[in-house]
């Protein structure tokens, strides 16, 4: 019904709790274990993505896309999900991949330029990261389709940013799962800001969420920095999806409190105050006042909760920094099911090259960095 | 070079109002790499537009201004998003000339950073060159140097046909060099002999220059003496000097960063292999990427082609 009642031409947005964590409406009693983990989560992701950010300036990590500010879109949406149904990422979805079950050591390892990293354990349904643009949202609805075609009671998670909106893929992706009726639920993290370009400048419609009408399928603008909205609308569009009701546009309306990347800085483009007006708005607070007031924060716990984040923290850096470095193998393992000869014998050239080398490469030939 | 790229950007916008930038960032923030540093301040946002994230519309919208008679500079961010742009460049801007017979032209430079070398994220360090020598109607261009950046842009902009405009990402800061702030321009299609030699030519482009020369310096020490040929446009590809220094060593080792197969280096050996049979004393060698996914920064030093992998194919061509 949530979805039902919040008509995005309107501008009405979806809220749970206000930016102060007062309940603006009934509140939905959710299960305190689920609440505590749901704070859990925004809390060790906060604490993880910080730490992540401290490694990439202490040189001991590559360019990295920081999620500060979009906890609650990520673990409302993420813990809304089954194990069965499978998550379609961008590459700022920290919170939601290690809701999911993905560790903090492979988010750290593949920004520390190591592939391994990459590979999402076992039984997690999740995909690996997706740099470019919007890519991933045609194949969340291809994946989204082939479950409905093997009669499975799953559903399809795929997050994208405001800039993903403007790329054929987007629309090509929402145009099909409306044909389709795919199982999915269209996640796009509207964070206000695509590198230096805001978000008035990269559309001109009203809200994010009114692009599905045209393609024939729902869309519901929610407050992406409250849990609990994230949450009850996610789980909405997926009892829709699992139901045969079709694919859902959730536009999570959020901010990116940090850096587009490492690589590049706010200060260019936006203005202070807009963040200084966001952090009044920030998800973690505003949760914990709400489970302050229902009596299930106390300053214990949250020591408690920093303890465990930090040595889990820390242990993720170790096994991330201690992992062996890659064989001359690994660049060419995993291309096809059966190494092609060609390949294995470029394979013996570049180990008979390294191991015959006599003139080192030049360090400083690469003084200019990443970017 | 990032500068000099910068500086044919504002002399081109200066001396021509129809040349206009269009592109992600490269407005309020002046680009990624700051190539479009200042060019808002100095000509306004209606000639240096921000646009959307739209790979494929920003080259459509460019082609389409071409077409009208104005001359865009779009740029695209990194290398791995040209992709979404293909079918623009493979369908239309490359041969709209050729299927309205003439009557519409595009005008357009594309414009993007290219390669590895920088420990960049995934799909940040592509060599993505034979796509574009492989669609008829295209220019290519890649340059070396800061001053080759500046002339060869400003050439490209001024050019009749749309030329796409690679540009090596490891270069943008390594080298310095001094550029005139007045307007400069460098021939297309001509290659550069850029350091002279007589016992074996050394072929390649882009970020493998400055490398080819590492590798001629430490093998002069040692007594070989190896011409440097940067090839600057890939298409058209200028074959006389090329062939020209190789007719005069008789040997030449081709180095490229993209994958192997069907590189643009086998376009120089092959070319050589027709034409030079009689002057080779050995055959024409490449130095390489391998056939794999670029991968992340961590195995990236294996990925591109290093100066002793030069050498030693130096060494094989010259003990044949």
């Amino acid at each position: 019904m949530i979805i039902e009642k919040h008509d995005p031409l309107k501008g009405q947005m979806f809220q749970v709790l206000d930016k102060d964590g007062s309940l603006v409406g009934p509140d939905p009693e959710l299960p305190p274990a689920l609440l505590k983990d749901m704070y859990w989560w925004m809390l060790y992701s906060r604490m993880a993505d910080d730490k992540a950010l401290k490694l990439q300036r202490q040189g001991r990590m590559g360019t990295y896309a920081p999620i500060k500010g979009q906890e609650a879109a990520q673990v409302g949406s993420a813990l809304a999900m089954r194990p069965d149904d499978w998550m379609f990422p961008s590459f700022r979805e920290l919170a939601a991949a290690m809701v999911r079950g993905v560790p903090f050591e492979q988010n750290l390892m593949y920004f520390m330029g190591d592939i391994r990293g990459n590979r999402v354990p076992s039984g997690v349904n999740n995909l690996p990261v997706y740099v470019p643009v919007g890519t991933q949202i045609p194949q969340a609805v291809g994946a989204a389709h082939a479950m409905r075609l093997k009669g499975r009671k799953t559903a399809v998670v795929v997050y994208f940013g405001d800039g993903a909106t403007s790329t054929g893929d987007f629309h090509e992706g929402l145009n099909l799962a409306g044909v389709l009726k795919a199982p999915v639920v269209l996640l796009c993290q509207n964070n206000q800001w695509a590198i230096s370009l805001p978000r008035s400048r990269q559309t001109a419609s009203r809200t994010l969420a009114q692009k599905s009408i045209a393609y024939g399928l729902p869309g519901v603008l929610v407050d992406g920095n409250d849990v609990l909205a994230m949450h009850a609308a996610t789980a909405e569009a997926l009892d829709r999806a699992r139901s045969g009701g079709g694919p859902t546009l959730i536009e999570a309306y959020t901010f990116r409190m940090l850096m587009h990347t490492t690589a590049d800085d706010p200060k260019r483009y936006r203005k202070e105050a807009e963040l200084k007006e966001w952090e009044t708005k920030d998800p973690l607070k505003r949760f914990r006042a709400y489970l302050e007031r229902k009596g299930l924060w106390t300053v214990g716990w949250q020591a408690e909760l920093e303890a465990k984040a930090a040595k889990m923290i820390d242990e993720a850096i170790a096994t991330a920094e201690s992992a062996p470095p890659p064989s001359p193998d690994a660049l060419f393992d995993h291309i096809y099911a059966e190494m092609p000869d060609e390949l294995r014998e470029q394979l013996e050239d570049l180990k008979r090259a390294i191991g015959e080398r006599e003139v080192e490469e030049d360090a400083t030939e690469i003084q200019g960095g990443f970017p | 070079m990032a500068e000099a790229l910068n500086s044919a950007l504002h002399t081109e916008m200066a001396s021509d109002p129809d040349v206009i930038v269009l592109g992600e960032d490269v407005g309020v923030d002046g680009g990624v790499f700051r190539v479009t540093d200042g060019l808002t301040e100095r000509f306004g946002s209606d000639r240096v537009l921000d646009t959307p994230l739209c790979e494929s519309g920003i080259v459509g919208l460019a082609a389409g201004m071409a077409i009208y008679g104005m001359r865009p500079v779009a740029e695209l961010q990194f290398d791995g998003f040209v992709p979404p742009a293909f079918d623009q460049m493979f369908s239309h801007v490359s041969r709209m000339r050729n299927r309205s017979q003439g009557r519409f032209t595009v005008p357009m430079v594309l414009r993007f950073p290219y390669g590895g070398g920088v420990r960049a994220l995934e799909h940040h360090a592509e060599s993505i060159e034979t796509y574009f020598v492989h669609m008829p109607g295209l220019k290519v261009v890649v340059p070396s140097t800061p001053h080759d950046a500046k002339g060869l842009l400003a050439s490209a902009i001024r050019d009749p046909d749309p030329v796409v405009f690679m540009e090596p990402k490891r270069l943008y800061r390594a080298v310095k060099e001094e550029v005139p702030e007045a307007e400069l321009t460098e021939p297309l299609g001509k290659a550069k002999v850029v350091r002279q030699g007589t016992d074996v030519t050394l072929v390649g482009w882009g970020a493998m220059v400055p490398k080819m020369l590492r590798a001629a310096v430490l093998v002069a020490a040692k007594g070989t003496s190896a011409e440097v040929v940067d090839v600057r446009t890939l298409k058209p590809y200028d074959e006389a000097t090329v062939h020209d220094s190789i007719k005069r060593t008789g040997r030449a080792v081709v180095v490229q960063e993209a994958p192997r197969t069907l590189g643009f280096a086998s376009e120089v050996a092959a070319r050589a292999n027709e034409k030079l049979m009689l002057n080779l004393s050995a055959p024409v060698i490449r130095v390489t990427g391998f056939d794999v996914p670029f991968p992340y920064y961590k195995m990236e030093g294996w990925a591109v082609p290093d100066v002793d992998r030069i050498i030693k194919a130096m060494r094989r061509v010259l003990t044949w």
